[in-house]
Formats: structure tokens, C-alpha cells, sequence
């Protein structure tokens, strides 16, 4: 296998062009919402408002401004799927669609899947939905064709300010470190990387550079795997069957000892 | 701007406009920690990516940097650096003594010396938008004239009349004529003007500058902008830090500072400090004009403007005295100076226009050339299309019927005979007849419109070859990707058509006025079978013109505008870019090869950038007053001892030492000693004070927008005394501090559209990002107003009201000016009638008033009132 490839967004440089937003489209040739002829949000600049099946790339705009101006933020951000190294859409796929390629990126085969929408559900960024022109579940491929081509993705490739760098995770991480550390000296003590190492779904190859918490970016602060679900699940589920059949057990003893109280509940005083 | 310490983005919203560009202030920030600050009325994505937000309110920019000058100007380190003093005295006019006659704004209430009726202008054409005017003569250096220092603007031509010529004997009578020239330039020349080199005469610059500033401390700049007074000072310390020997700051600036009734003086202003600062010349310094499309600094280079020709010479006027080509070089050349040269360069754009037909005998055709006789640009023809005076339009790349106070330009489409429409799509101007507002409404009925409307669609710019000149007057051929589907024609085709079918209508004419269509050269066939065929004029062959070539060896191209000569053996039709296109093989244009990565360098071996492929003009600054560099770090153009080297192609004489002196009765270059920077000035000298070239004073001075909520807290003078306003029934404007209208409203551009839609509005891709018209205000505002977010709303003006949604958001503020609470609420203006997605017209709401110098509209700050829908 190739190395791992991968994305570092850089969050404190994007300016939110949607640069990256119209070149996946161009290349990808997706459709656009309503063939264009969109609603406004009214949620800042941001109009298409989250990833799914045709919006493969989709930037977030987030104003943080107190009353009195003192310290805003209008925080930006280029969204993507992060192709997970344990990857919860993979894991739950029937039909094999969604594959790991050389290049450690995660990839949905849109002749391969059925539409069945487990992915969808097994994500815990919500980066995958229904193409409605395919009627296939679609995200970002990380350009795999591109990629096969020695080409880089279209989006880091039209990102103007480099907050979308694409390179080996290696050397991405790298580099997010000793920015995040510049950041650190000049007093952005907030800044930090989201999902730069293992200990995220064993590291998300697309990985942030943040200046606020997770949960401000729509991120989940500890996403899980649907696996790493089942035991815990199947616990509580083992421990609800008990619990229903106590309560099923306590309750025909309640109705076999107390009806008579229960008729008087009942009956209108 | 990747080498500056400090950007300061004022005037544009540069993330959001310019995002390609943007990318050098970014790295700069990331790569060496430069200090990013963005002074504006909203809270954009530039404030987004910025260290310093300070916002202001619109049209207070020259009390804003009015305030930065002072607080420079007292600062401990400029007085103590010496870097500064010795920068400030060298290289710009500090020193220069002004006449005694001059009166200042701080001495006659906001207004200088020399104010009077408008006089100007034929009857022919009273269109020219002026009021009022100023008689320059006070303004000039001690014991020198107006137009000794150099031209008066000429885009203020419009100002001008035959009686007030530059200088004041009459040009051309008694003097030699040519060629040679030479003898005629030299005969302009005039004694140099009184210094004080100590800075100390009170009539110096200097102290003129100094005093000027005086009243524009922190506290007038918070009363008057709305800036806290805490940011304010937070930004003059930044750029200060960010300024001397071994540190630079930029600025970057777009039409949000030309888009006023003032706009040159507002970039003016910013010159003047970047002068103070030495922030120019020097790698990291400058004022960063962005220009708005890929070749908008192409199109003044060779100008598809009415007021020049090609390589900013004046275009010939019937309202000075340029009857005779030796009348136009005498009225237009400054002796001193690279001007000095202006004869070169206009016979050989005369021999680029007539060719062989441009002889020694007939003043090289110059009679046969156009002249203007007032202001043609954009709103005074628009409003001489109101009265039936012109009988038809091309319009091409532009969208008039959703430009300044559209209703009022959509009647003067109505007045037209005819009107080509060459775009992409059929747009707002195309069916102006069909489902502009007052048609669709039944106002005006599609039945009595008489125009005859012409559509001819456009190709892309993939779809051709050619140049685009970029915004640091870098040339880049573009090579053709794809060919242009079914009858889609390039702009160029277009033009070259034309002028063929017009070549043969007027063929047979003897009427003297044709003679200059019959012996105009125009013949740029292709070489290309295929392109020759479909009538596709060759690319390379206008540019081969535009660079120059000797006129009895046409093979042969000049290497740069060096070479030109005033006697018609050389043909140049644009001497700025004469040297991009050397040799038949080597078009310089096309080069892209960057320097290794880490080695200091300009690039000089990607594309080409006029003049002479300089990437920084004036960049002999960059060394001190002996020829050494200012620091190491700054380090950019210096002398070895025997001539000028560098990273980049020294902007100076190659081999004219620091220590030299003027040469006595010299011309040109001649004329400058060994210090003199700036070439291209008479004096060679940076100029903090503007004798000549600005109709509207000498010295930056705040005044309010044309339309403002607040009284000049400055000066009796509410707005320039010198404006141009068209005064219509359609075109009213709000009197000062008007309660019908009592917000200002900015317009301006979203990155996910282009103007007005136009290019955008009908592609899916970037509709769905903004499919709406939106007017964007504070909550402050929206609850006083009883306004919710997305609730549809009326924004009306004095010309016009229109409906948007509402975008109630932090980033807008209300502004404390003057002890009262100002709103200010933004519309972005890309939206009419047709396209995928629609929206009212924001320019419906716009005025036609413009600036004296360059009558630009003020589209940046006017007033309104809102209201729930």
C-alpha cells in the first residue's frame, strides 16, 4: 500500500470562500440543491448547510460575538469526510461498497451499493447521505481518481489560503504540530488538532486544526464506532430484557394482588 | 505582500474579493507572523482572518488615516529614528516651499484657496456633473507654475477649458516644433523649486502636512468614524512598529476607497502616510490597488477608459489646447523627469494607429485621431442617454441595467436606437424591455419602446489566447483550452469585425473627419488557417503591436520602450509594455518560472510586469540615500560602486550614482540627481502634498459622503466642495441628517458572486451558495425595527426602494459618532430580474454622484431607511 493519504485543515486561515466547496462539484459533477435555486438560511453565510450526497465538501460559518463586540470570532471551517482509520461506514456496509483504497482513504463504490443506508447511520460525523441522482449513498472520495491520476484532490488543490492541505499523514501531522505550536507562541492557546492521533477511530486521515471545542464545529467531542457500541449495547440490551421481564413479573403480580386498588384507580370519583 | 510585517486591508474586503491574492497576506501571517489588520464598517471574512478588527463607519476613512498620520507624526520614534527624517527628507517633497497664496481647509472652514464656479466645459455637452471647481494656481510650489510639476489629471480633463490649459503661457506658440522634440522640451523647462531642507519653513510641506493633521487626534477620529479610540490607537501602534529600516507595512485597498466622492483623495491620504512611514519602494511596503477582474489593470493600461490612451497619456481634448501634435506635447510633457520623454512615446502610438500613413509632414495623423470635449464615462453619458443624445450603446461585459440608480439608466436604454448586448447569458440589460420592474409592473409598456436590441453571445476566456494584465501589473498569456461552442464569439473577434465592416463602409469617404477610420491600421489576421476562417484576429499580433517594432522593419521588435524614438521610426502603441514581446520568438508573457524556493528574488522569470519587467517600482528607495540597502532583512535594489543591482530591475538610471547631481539645463532622467526615487515625477521626489494632478485640493481632507446622517464634525464644509452631482428628478439626494433617512447603507460583493450576477446567478454551483438578495443588520437595529432574521424587508432611498430578506447578524454594529448612535446595514448587489435565482436591484437605490477627479459613483455610503415588508 501507498502511504496514507490524507487532509490537514487548518481552521485559522480559511476564510470560507467555498472554493473548495465548487471545485469538488466541478470535479465530481454533482448537482446542486434545487438545481441551484436555493433558500437562504439564515444562518450566517452558510446556505447548504451540511455534507451528505451531494455536498461532498461544505464550509461552516460560526459568529461568536458577545453583546458588546468585545472578542468576536466568526469561526470558518471546510468540512469533509474523515476518512477514519477504523472506519464505522465500512464496518457496517452489506454489500461491500464502501472499501479501503492504497491510499488508507475510504471509498464508496456507487455500482456496489444498494442504497440500503447503513453508512449513514454508522457515521458519527453524519458526512454520507443519499445521492439522489444515483440513489446511492455518496461522500467525498478524497479524489480517488485524482489521486490514481498523481493528481491532488480538487479542493486543497483551488483552496487559496492552504487551511485545506493534502499530503502523506505523516508529514500532515507534522506540520499541524509546529503550527499549532507557532499559534501557542503567539497566544492562540486554544488551538489544537482534532483527530491527529490513534486514540480518535485509530486517527482520522482528515484531521482539524480548532480554535474552540469540538461541539462548536458540529463535531463529536469522542466518536465511536458502531462496533465499539455492541458491547455496551448488547449489555443494556441483556440488562433491558431483564428489566422488562422483572417489571412484566412484578406487574402480573401487581395485577394478580391488586386489582381491586387498581379498579378503584380507575374508577372516576 | 508575502514579505510585509503588517497588512493593512482598508477599503476592501480582501478574503471575500480577492481570495486568490489573498493567499500572500495569509502566508505572511503564517510564515513569519505578519500582523493582519482590516479597517471596516463590517465585520467580514478579511476580519474573520485578521489580528485587529477596527471597524468605522463608511465614508470616515480620511479621519481615519488622518489620525494615523498625526499620531505617526508625534510619535517618539518617527521624531527619533533616524531612518524616518532621512527617508521623509530625501525621498518625497517634505522640503518643498509652497507659494504664499496658498490657503489650507484648516484656515477657510474645509475648503482651499482657489474655489470658484464651474466654467468649464462646450455647450455641446453639459454633462460634466460639476458644480463648482478649483482654480489650482495657489496651490503650487514657490516660484513654480501650475503644470511645472507635471500633468493635471487627465481624468479631470472634463474640468478643463481652453483658456485654463496646463501652464500659464500658451503652449505650442513660439515654441520649436519637431522632430527632434527635444528642443521643445527643452524649452518647457523651468527653474526647480524652493527647498528648506531643515523641515523648519513654516510654508514647507512639512509643517503644512503637520499642521494640516493637527485636529485629527484619537478623539476626533472616535467621534467622527465610530472606531473605540482603544482600537484606533491599538492600529496606528501596529503600523508604526511595523515601519523602518527593517520592517515593512502594506496596505491593500479596493473600490470600497475609490467609490466615493473623494476616493483618490482617501488613497491619497493612505500615500501620504505610507509615505512618512518609507513604505515604498521597499520589498513588503507599497499600497496594493486590487483591481477587481483578471484584466481590469489591463483595460487602463491600454485603455478601454474615455479620458486616456494607451500607457496613461492624456487623450487629445477639445477643451486644451491640443490642436496640433506640437500643441498636445508641449501641453502634456513634463520636461523633467521620465515624462520627458512623452514625445517618444506618442509619435509611436501614432505610427501604431496610421502606420505608414503617419508621416513627419501630417503630425504622424494626429489630426485624424478622436478627441473628447468632456466627461464621457459612465454616468454623465447615462444621463445624456436620458435626453436622447445617444443613439446607441455597445455593451459589452457590462450590465448597465443593474448599475447607479438603475431605473434612470434603464430609461436611457429606452432612448436608444439600438443597443448590442455581447454576454454570456441574456441578462438584466438584454431584456431590459421585457421584465425590468417598471415594465413588468405596467409602468412602461415593451409596445412603445423603440430600441432595437441586438444579442451576440459570448466565448469564455478558456475559449481564447491572450494577455491578462494582473493587479501587480503582471502580464500572463493564457493559452486557449477549448473551442467556443456554436456562434459564441470572442470579445475580440467582435471588435476586430467590426472595425473591418467600418474600414469598408468608410472606404469611399472623403469627408476629413473619416480620414482616421481609412488609414487606421488594422490588420491582425491569423496565421492559423482554422482561427483565419472563423475571423479570430491573432492575439499574438496585437501584442506584437503593443510592444513595438521599427517601423521600416517590421519584423524586427524593440527590446523595451528604450528604444523609442520621436521621429516615427519606431511603432509602439503602449510604451508601458514595450518589452514583453522582444523578439518573434520570445513573448516574455508566457514565461513560468519562479525562483527556487528560500532564495530571495522578484520571480523576474515569471510572466512580465511593466514597466521593464520591475516588480516594485520606485524601487530605488530601497536603498539609502548612499545606495546601500536600509537593513538586511529589506534588503531589495542597492549600488555595487559602479551601477544599481538587485533582486529585482532597478527602477533608476542603470549607472547614475547616488552622489550624482542634476546635469544643469538637463531633460528627462537628466534633470534628477542621484537620490531622486521617484522617477516619474518632475521633482523625482514622493509627493506628501499634491500641487498638480488632483482637482479636488491638494491635501486629503475628510468630508462627509454626499449623502450623510451626521454633520462634518470636522469642518463648516459638509461634503467636497468640488463634487459632481447630476441633478434630475430621478436622481435626488437626502439633505444632511435627513429622519426619512437615517441609516447608512455600504454595498458591495460576496465571494460566491460576481457583480451583478451576471457571470454567476445562472450557474447551479454558485446560486445554491446565495440564492438570495439579503440586506445584512445588527440586532440592535432589528429590534428597534421589530425585524426578525429572514423576515422580508423594505429598504428605501431617495431614488427607489426594493425587498430583501433580513441577515440579522453581531457582525453589523451600531456606531456611537458625534454622541449619537449610528446604523449601518449592508446590502450585497448581485441580484435582478433574470437568472436562476433573482432579486431586486440594491443599485435601484444608488446616486449618481461621482468624484471630481476620476467621476466614480459614491456607492460605498449613502443613507436609507429599513422596514419589515
Amino acid at each position: 500500500m501507498a502511504e496514507p493519504m490524507g487532509f490537514y485543515t487548518d481552521t485559522t486561515v480559511c476564510i470560507g470562500c467555498k472554493a473548495c466547496e465548487v471545485a469538488c462539484k466541478e470535479w465530481n459533477q454533482l448537482p446542486s440543491t434545487n438545481g441551484g435555486v436555493n433558500t437562504m438560511s439564515g444562518d450566517s453565510y452558510d446556505n447548504t448547510r451540511r455534507l451528505d450526497g451531494i455536498h461532498w465538501r461544505h464550509v461552516k460559518f460560526i459568529e461568536q460575538f458577545s453583546e458588546d463586540r468585545t472578542g468576536g470570532r466568526w469561526l470558518l471551517m471546510s468540512d469533509v469526510c474523515k476518512h477514519c482509520v477504523q472506519a464505522g461506514c465500512l464496518e457496517v456496509c452489506p454489500t461491500g461498497a464502501i472499501i479501503r483504497t492504497e491510499f488508507d482513504t475510504v471509498v464508496i463504490q456507487s455500482n456496489t451499493c444498494n442504497g440500503c443506508r447503513d453508512c449513514i447511520a454508522a457515521c458519527p460525523f453524519g458526512v454520507i447521505d443519499i445521492n439522489p441522482v444515483s440513489n446511492t449513498a455518496q461522500k467525498c472520495t478524497l479524489c480517488y481518481d485524482r489521486l490514481q491520476g498523481g493528481l491532488e484532490p480538487a479542493c486543497s488543490k483551488a483552496c487559496p489560503t492552504k487551511s485545506i492541505q493534502f499530503g502523506t499523514v505523516k508529514e500532515l501531522r507534522e506540520r499541524a504540530q509546529r503550527r499549532v505550536d507557532q499559534l501557542h507562541e503567539v497566544g492562540e492557546k486554544r488551538a489544537y488538532l482534532y483527530g491527529a492521533d490513534e486514540k480518535m477511530l485509530g486517527g482520522l486521515n482528515s484531521f482539524y486544526l480548532l480554535v474552540d471545542k469540538p461541539e462548536t464545529y458540529g463535531l463529536p467531542p469522542d466518536p465511536k464506532l458502531p462496533s465499539r457500541q455492541l458491547v455496551p449495547g448488547t449489555v443494556a440490551t441483556v440488562l433491558g430484557a431483564i428489566m422488562v421481564g422483572l417489571a412484566g413479573i412484578f406487574s402480573f403480580r401487581n395485577r394478580g394482588s391488586g386489582e381491586p386498588a387498581g379498579a378503584t384507580e380507575d374508577t372516576p370519583a | 505582500m508575502e514579505q510585509s510585517d503588517c497588512v493593512v486591508v482598508m477599503g476592501s474586503n480582501m478574503a471575500e474579493n480577492h481570495p486568490v491574492a489573498f493567499r500572500w497576506p495569509m502566508k505572511a501571517k503564517v510564515d513569519h507572523g505578519a500582523k493582519l489588520i482590516h479597517v471596516d464598517p463590517r465585520f467580514t471574512r478579511t476580519s474573520a482572518v485578521a489580528d485587529i478588527y477596527a471597524p468605522v463607519r463608511a465614508g470616515s476613512d480620511i479621519a481615519f488615516l488622518g489620525g494615523v498620520i498625526r499620531y505617526v507624526l508625534e510619535s517618539e520614534r518617527w521624531n527619533t529614528d533616524p531612518f524616518f527624517r532621512t527617508w521623509v527628507s530625501t525621498y518625497t517633497n517634505a522640503a518643498t516651499i509652497i507659494g504664499d497664496g496658498f490657503a489650507d481647509t484648516e484656515d477657510a472652514d474645509g475648503v482651499f484657496s482657489g474655489l470658484m464656479d464651474y466654467t468649464g466645459g462646450v455647450p455641446e455637452w453639459p454633462y460634466n456633473g460639476f458644480a463648482r471647481q478649483y482654480n489650482n494656481e495657489s496651490w503650487q510650489y514657490a516660484a513654480t507654475q501650475a503644470g511645472d510639476q507635471g500633468r493635471v489629471a487627465a481624468t479631470a480633463q472634463s474640468g478643463e477649458t481652453p483658456g485654463r490649459h496646463s501652464g500659464t503661457q500658451q503652449p505650442g506658440s513660439g515654441r520649436p516644433d519637431g522632430p527632434p522634440y527635444e528642443p521643445l522640451v527643452r524649452s518647457l523647462l523651468k527653474p526647480p523649486p524652493q527647498r528648506d531642507a531643515t523641515l523648519q519653513n513654516p510654508r514647507c510641506v512639512f509643517q503644512l502636512v503637520k499642521r494640516h493633521f493637527s485636529r485629527y487626534t484619537p478623539e476626533m477620529v472616535e467621534q467622527t468614524t465610530g472606531c473605540p479610540r482603544e482600537t484606533f490607537l491599538r492600529v496606528a501602534e501596529t503600523i508604526l512598529a511595523n515601519s523602518g529600516a527593517d520592517r515593512t507595512t502594506s496596505f491593500a485597498y479596493a473600490v470600497a476607497w475609490t467609490q466615493h466622492t473623494n476616493g483618490p483623495q482617501i488613497i491619497g491620504c493612505c500615500a501620504l502616510l505610507q509615505l512618512l512611514l518609507g513604505n515604498f519602494g521597499r520589498p513588503g511596503g507599497g499600497i496594493m490597488a486590487l483591481r477587481g477582474h483578471a484584466s481590469i489593470q489591463g483595460s487602463t493600461d491600454v485603455p478601454t477608459l474615455y479620458h486616456s490612451i494607451h500607457g496613461y497619456m492624456a487623450h487629445p481634448t477639445a477643451l486644451k489646447r491640443h490642436e496640433t501634435l506640437r500643441d498636445y506635447l508641449a501641453a502634456e510633457t513634463v520636461p523633467t523627469g521620465y515624462w520627458g520623454n512623452t514625445p517618444k512615446f506618442m509619435v509611436s502610438y501614432l505610427k501604431s494607429m496610421y502606420g505608414d500613413a503617419a508621416t513627419a509632414e501630417n503630425d504622424f495623423g494626429y489630426a485624424w485621431h478622436p478627441k473628447i470635449f468632456g466627461d464621457h464615462s459612465h454616468m454623465p453619458m447615462f444621463v445624456a442617454m436620458n435626453d436622447g443624445k445617444v443613439r446607441g450603446m455597445l455593451c459589452i461585459g457590462q450590465n448597465p441595467a443593474t448599475s447607479l440608480n438603475a431605473k434612470l439608466e434603464r430609461a436611457g436604454l429606452r432612448k436608444l436606437e439600438w443597443l448590442v448586448v455581447k454576454d454570456n447569458w441574456i441578462h438584466e440589460t438584454a431584456h431590459f424591455w421585457k421584465t425590468a420592474p417598471e415594465v413588468v409592473s405596467g409602468e412602461v409598456s415593451p409596445r412603445d419602446i423603440q430600441t432595437e436590441v441586438f444579442f451576440f453571445p459570448a466565448a469564455q476566456v478558456a475559449e481564447t489566447e491572450g494577455t491578462f494584465t494582473n493587479t501587480q501589473r503582471m502580464l500572463q498569456w493564457h493559452f486557449k483550452a477549448a473551442e467556443a461552442p456554436g456562434e459564441c464569439r470572442t470579445d475580440v473577434w467582435f471588435t476586430y469585425q467590426l472595425g473591418k465592416r467600418l474600414k469598408a463602409l468608410y472606404s469611399g469617404s472623403q469627408a476629413p473627419r473619416d480620414q482616421g477610420f481609412k488609414n487606421l491600421t488594422f490588420d491582425y489576421e491569423h496565421e492559423n488557417p482554422q482561427e483565419r476562417q472563423r475571423g479570430e484576429p491573432d492575439a499574438r499580433r496585437i501584442l506584437k503591436e503593443i510592444n513595438g517594432f521599427y517601423s521600416a522593419d517590421p519584423a524586427k521588435h524593440v527590446a523595451g520602450f528604450g528604444e523609442l524614438k520621436d521621429d516615427g521610426s519606431t511603432t509602439c502603441a503602449s510604451w508601458i509594455y514595450s518589452g514583453v514581446f522582444p523578439a518573434p520568438d520570445r513573448n516574455l508573457a508566457a514565461r513560468r518560472q519562479p525562483d527556487p524556493p528560500g532564495q530571495p528574488g522578484a520571480h523576474l522569470n515569471w510572466g512580465f510586469a511593466w514597466p521593464a519587467n520591475r516588480r516594485l517600482l520606485y524601487n530605488r528607495a530601497s536603498a539609502d540615500p548612499s545606495g546601500k540597502p536600509w537593513s538586511e532583512r529589506k534588503k531589495w535594489v542597492w549600488w555595487d560602486g559602479a551601477k544599481w543591482t538587485g533582486y529585482d530591475v532597478p527602477d533608476f538610471a542603470p549607472t547614475k550614482s547616488p552622489d550624482a547631481s542634476p546635469t544643469p539645463g538637463g531633460i528627462g532622467l537628466d534633470a534628477l540627481s542621484g537620490t531622486d526615487a521617484f522617477i516619474m515625477k518632475a521633482d523625482g521626489v514622493g509627493w506628501l502634498y499634491v500641487p498638480t494632478g488632483l482637482v479636488d485640493g491638494p491635501l486629503p481632507t475628510q468630508y462627509e459622503p454626499a449623502e450623510s446622517p451626521v454633520r462634518n464634525p470636522l469642518y463648516k464644509q459638509q461634503a467636497s466642495p468640488v463634487l459632481k452631482y447630476w441633478k434630475r428628478d430621478a436622481n435626488p439626494l437626502a439633505p444632511v441628517a435627513d429622519p426619512a433617512f437615517p441609516y447608512v447603507i455600504t454595498t458591495y460583493r460576496l465571494t460566491e458572486h460576481y457583480l451583478s450576477g451576471a457571470m454567476s446567478r445562472w450557474l447551479p454551483w454558485l446560486s445554491e451558495l446565495m440564492p438570495d438578495v439579503f440586506v445584512e443588520i445588527s440586532p440592535e437595529l432589528a429590534a428597534e425595527k421589530g425585524i426578525a432574521n429572514l423576515d422580508w424587508v423594505r429598504v428605501t432611498s431617495p431614488r427607489s426602494q426594493i425587498r430583501a430578506k433580513a441577515l440579522v447578524t453581531r457582525r453589523m454594529r451600531p456606531l456611537q459618532v458625534g454622541g449619537k448612535t449610528i446604523h449601518q446595514v449592508g446590502m450585497p448587489w448581485h441580484w435582478g430580474y433574470e437568472g436562476l435565482v433573482t432579486g431586486d436591484v440594491v443599485n435601484e437605490l444608488t446616486p449618481l454622484v461621482g468624484d471630481p477627479n476620476v467621476t466614480i459613483h459614491q456607492g460605498k455610503a449613502f443613507v436609507c431607511n429599513i422596514e419589515r415588508a
